[in-house]
């Protein structure tokens, strides 16, 4: 079943390349996300056993990821398979600067969406330490086509630095792999085993190891201040791109980082890890607080969120104890918000032609939906209440004042503060109002749908945790909060 | 004896990367060193070389001696680029921080808690210099392929690293890694065609328009 | 002193112009032409021995002195360096430093004679082989200091008496790299291709010829012989280093040490006629890259 999760994509990904017929091709791209999200809950029902010798197997971590990436998958292919019909050979002009472009082939778009889902699900189900690396490798290298599918010179310059700077940083994670293995010595490079056999492990070389791994899975998670490429790659990308790629593949990064964080824990460097983990979430919400306050163009703004939302991410999970299951818990909130913001940015921009935040106004008027969606987004990733993401960030906030660290707290809440006002500055000024340039329009329901749902689940996720997920994130915590 | 010799070549070609003035010199250099280190991870095997040892080390030399040269160099002929590197640090500040850079090396390995006998420390030093030269070339240098070299030369020096320490790597990660070596380098020649077509030139210093 | 170590200048004394000699028949041979004899030297030296001497108005001693003061330090530098094996007539610890003295001063009063004929052709050439050597000079003494190291003598001759085979089996890299450090100064230092090119006084090319264009006579004689001098310090430098022959008869060492004289000399000749002379911006990349080459064989020698 685990092999079939990875092959399915892949191998019908490879032949999207040479599939001609338009149709066709997005009928398979619905197929293989339907098929994939039927697996994923099949996994859930009954938990598939190893497959190649240990090195693929789902544990609870991997599985809370590959849901979270399936169920988004699934729901941005909804969106994507209309977006195409439309953008189908359209030669576009530029909003900014007024040129015209045109689009990547539409094989290439599909292919790599596929390539893309299958690398995402290898870094999930992959237990050992290199498979892992080779999958998150595969990941930047099957997004990059992705990125560039708007054919102008912003997005090229966003996809030679998202190259760039992510390979840099997990080649700089191959030598933290190397160093794991010298720390290993004869045991096998399958976390679990390492984690059994952690008693045996050379402490130097592990730490070295655990900062190489941070480094460079950070810079693919988009850890400040590793994440210059972010900004960039998600706003120039089209939204279900950025959708995935904020939502999903910042996720799979942060897979890396923990499993090492496990082993680091179980060998005894867990306070080292754990400062560090702390060091850098606080980092990264403080870089992004900075930037979102007066950001000029929104996706940059939802891309500077995401990196605020990593930040979350690795302060939960460096504070240990309950903060872990908060961590997990608002690592699903968030992929779902996010995402959510995504297409329906997707959407204000295909109405307004432009990401300017100055020239955006009346959404509520103009898409009456989208407006709404807009709204309650906005509410979610700041971590109102009854949304989901309150509930995680509460957790942690509470994980870390039982801890006692109320300066962490202290930071924690007046940066959220911060990124409360400036986020609800642009989104409330850009929703309310009239606009002057763009009519009220009817808006497709294949447009609407997913975000709504997102929206919906989110929602429902604040009020009422269903006990197998609660289940689910309990097991993963305990799994990695191992102290 | 011939170990020592192909760690001396590699730390020379590293140096006349840093030196070099020419593209087609430097790209033929970084291939150069691509087959120095598939004969280098034959010698420096602990005990005999097993098939899949060989195959690694050969596959490696192949993909890096000869399909990533012709990649970029095809890259290149059809992008129309001047000849010259346009470097922000000129050859000869880059030649004297790459003595310094191995000079660092050479201090850095003697100072780390090697688990294995003299031979690694040598080896060590080479990686971490062919690392700390690939680094410098990233950042010292405008044209997008001399990024991609300086990438290149980085996993040079990492693969180096785990030739030096690591006794056996699964042949699935070896080539694993090699593939996606391979991929990105792929990917990163279609991008440099693209930007040589779109900007008309592969200067990146001038990718300026992304920024808050 | 021994007979060996006496034999050493004399030999410089007679031969160094030979040098010259063989490096033209060399390019000759090359070019596909017959060439000037390979006495040529002698006969010219002869010429403008018998020849007068004119000096501008506008020059000082200093312009007398400069041929004069830069013959006399190269034969101070004919004494300190060993060929074959055998020590120098003059030897002792730290005669290296010396030796990269005596080329200094030689060097310097060239110059300076140069710079007194208030000329700016000269004063062009003055300042780019000033230039050229300072960046020369650490190839030079990094070299050195490796060879030092290497052989645990700080002294040229104890050098030149500690080599043997096996240092070339032990350290067969360090020593590859130092001799080609060395022959690159060796191209800077005697005005060879690539870095300057003897043939012409082109403004485009010239560096070492310019210096000398205002001298006639004499004058001229000692700087052609300075010249010859200098290279052959310099290759004696490059052979006694670089060539461990020792078969145990002094002699033969001597004998063989002569033969890789003329080797180094055909060397040179073939080096410049397949080179062209370099783009003045890269002569200092290319002295540089020497330096590094240097360093990098001190690095080694210290690990």
């Amino acid at each position: 079943m685990v092999l079939a999760l990875i092959l399915i994509p892949a191998v019908i990904g490879a032949g999207a390349f040479f599939v001609r017929n338009d149709p066709l091709r997005r009928v398979l791209l619905v197929a293989t996300a339907v098929t994939h999200a039927g697996l994923t809950v099949a996994c859930w029902v009954w938990r598939p056993g190893a497959a190649a010798g240990g090195w693929l197997a789902l544990d609870a971590a991997g599985l809370l990821f590959l849901s979270i990436t399936s169920a988004l998958f699934l729901v941005t292919t909804a969106y994507a398979v209309p977006y195409l019909r439309r953008e189908h050979d359209h030669v576009t002009r530029d909003a900014v600067e007024g040129f015209l472009f045109s689009n990547a082939p539409e094989a290439t778009f599909t292919g790599c969406l596929l390539l893309f889902l299958a690398a995402m699900t290898l870094v999930t189900v992959s237990q050992h330490v290199g498979l892992l690396w080779v999958a998150v490798e595969a990941t930047t290298l099957a997004s990059a086509p992705l990125i560039y599918f708007h054919r102008h010179h912003r997005s090229l310059e966003a996809v030679w630095k998202y190259l760039l700077i992510c390979s840099v940083g997990i080649a700089l994670a191959l030598l933290g792999n190397f160093f794991l293995a010298v720390a290993a010595g004869p045991t096998p490079l399958v976390f679990s085993e390492l984690v059994a056999r952690s008693g045996q492990l050379n402490v130097p070389w592990l730490k070295a190891a655990f900062l190489l791994v941070l480094v460079g899975y950070g810079t693919k998670m988009g850890l400040a201040p590793l994440h210059t490429w972010l900004p960039d790659a998600h706003s120039e990308s089209p939204s279900v791109i950025s959708a995935l790629l904020s939502g999903a593949l910042l996720n799979c990064a942060f897979l890396g980082i923990i499993r090492t964080q496990q082993v680091c824990a179980a060998a005894g460097l867990g306070d080292f890890s754990r400062t560090l983990l702390v060091g850098f979430g606080l980092v990264s919400m403080a870089v992004a607080a900075v930037f979102i306050v007066g950001q000029t163009d929104f996706k940059r703004m939802l891309a500077y969120s995401s990196i605020e939302h990593m930040g979350i991410l690795a302060l939960g999970v460096g504070l240990g104890g309950a903060g872990v299951f908060g961590a997990m818990l608002h690592a699903v909130n968030h992929s779902l918000t996010k995402a959510m913001l995504f297409l329906v940015a997707g959407n204000i921009l295909g109405a307004y032609g432009t990401k300017s935040t100055a020239d955006v106004r009346g959404v509520l008027r103009v898409l009456p939906v989208s407006g709404v969606l807009w709204v309650a987004g906005l509410l979610a990733i700041t971590g109102s209440p009854p949304f989901g993401l309150f509930l995680s960030e509460f957790t942690i906030l509470k994980a870390a004042l039982d801890a006692g660290r109320t300066g962490v707290a202290v930071t924690y809440l007046a940066l959220l503060a911060v990124i409360f006002i400036g986020m609800a500055t642009i989104m409330l000024r850009m929703a309310q109002g009239v606009s002057v340039r763009v009519e009220p329009r009817r808006e497709s329901w294949t447009a609407i749908v997913p975000p709504a749902v997102l929206a919906t689940v989110v929602l429902m996720l604040g009020v009422y945790l269903p006990g197998r997920l609660t289940q689910l994130l309990q097991e993963t915590a305990r799994l990695l909060g191992h102290p | 004896m011939t170990l020592d010799t192909i760690l001396i070549l590699v730390v020379l070609t590293n140096l006349r990367l840093l030196g070099a003035s020419r593209i087609g010199a430097s790209v033929r250099t970084v291939a150069v060193q691509g087959i120095l280190l598939g004969l280098l991870a034959l010698l420096a095997h602990h005990g005999e070389p097993s098939v899949s040892v060989w195959l690694v080390a050969v596959g490696g030399a192949v993909l890096k001696g000869v399909v990533f040269p012709w990649l970029l160099l095809r890259a290149l002929r059809s992008a129309d680029v001047e000849r010259e590197v346009e470097p922000f640090v000129g050859p000869i500040a880059s030649l004297l921080a790459g003595v310094a850079a191995l000079g660092v090396s050479l201090w850095l390995a003697q100072r780390l808690p090697l688990p294995d006998g003299a031979h690694s420390s040598v080896l060590v030093a080479v990686a971490l210099f062919s690392i700390l030269v690939g680094l410098f070339l990233i950042v010292a240098r405008k044209k997008a392929i001399s990024q991609v070299l300086g990438f290149l030369v980085m996993e040079n020096g990492i693969y180096t690293f785990g030739v030096a320490l690591v006794r056996e790597s699964p042949l699935l990660v070896e080539l694993g890694v090699m593939l996606d070596v391979f991929v990105a380098v792929f990917v990163m020649g279609i991008a440099l065609f693209h930007i040589s077509r779109e900007f008309d030139h592969i200067d990146t210093h001038e990718l300026t328009t992304l920024k808050d | 002193m021994q007979a060996t170590s006496l034999i050493q200048p004399v030999l410089a004394l007679v031969l160094s112009p030979l040098m010259f000699g063989v490096i033209n028949r060399t390019k000759a041979w090359f070019a596909g032409r017959r060439g000037p004899p390979v006495l040529q030297a002698y006969y010219d030296l002869s010429k403008l021995l018998r020849k007068g001497a004119v000096y501008s108005r506008t020059t000082t001693w200093v312009f007398r002195a400069g041929p004069i003061v830069g013959l006399a330090a190269v034969l101070v530098a004919t004494v300190l360096v060993p060929l074959g094996g055998e020590p120098a007539p003059l030897a002792f610890t730290g005669d290296l430093i010396l030796l990269a003295c005596v080329l200094g001063l030689m060097r310097f009063f060239t110059v300076t004679a140069a710079l007194d004929t208030g000329s700016s052709f000269e004063g062009m050439g003055a300042s780019r082989e000033v230039t050229f050597s300072a960046l020369a000079e650490p190839a030079l003494l990094l070299g050195l200091a490796a060879m030092a190291r290497l052989t645990g003598s700080l002294s040229l001759s104890g050098m030149s008496t500690a080599m043997a085979l096996e240092t070339w089996r032990q350290a067969g890299p360090v020593l590859a790299l130092v001799t080609a450090a060395l022959m690159v100064v060796l191209l800077a230092e005697n005005a060879r291709l690539p870095v300057d090119d003897p043939n012409t006084h082109l403004e485009l090319t010239m560096i070492h010829e310019v210096m000398a264009l205002d001298h006639c006579g004499p004058d001229l004689a000692f700087i052609l012989y300075g010249a010859a001098l200098k290279l052959w310090v310099l290759a004696a430098l490059l052979v006694g280093l670089m060539l461990p022959v020792r078969t145990g008869n002094a002699w033969l060492d001597i004998g063989a040490g002569l033969g890789a004289m003329f080797a180094v000399a055909v060397a040179v000749g073939v080096v410049e006629s397949s080179m062209a002379r370099l783009r003045l911006l890269r002569v200092p990349q290319l002295l540089v890259g020497a330096g590094a080459l240097a360093a990098l064989a001190l690095i080694l020698t210290l690990k």
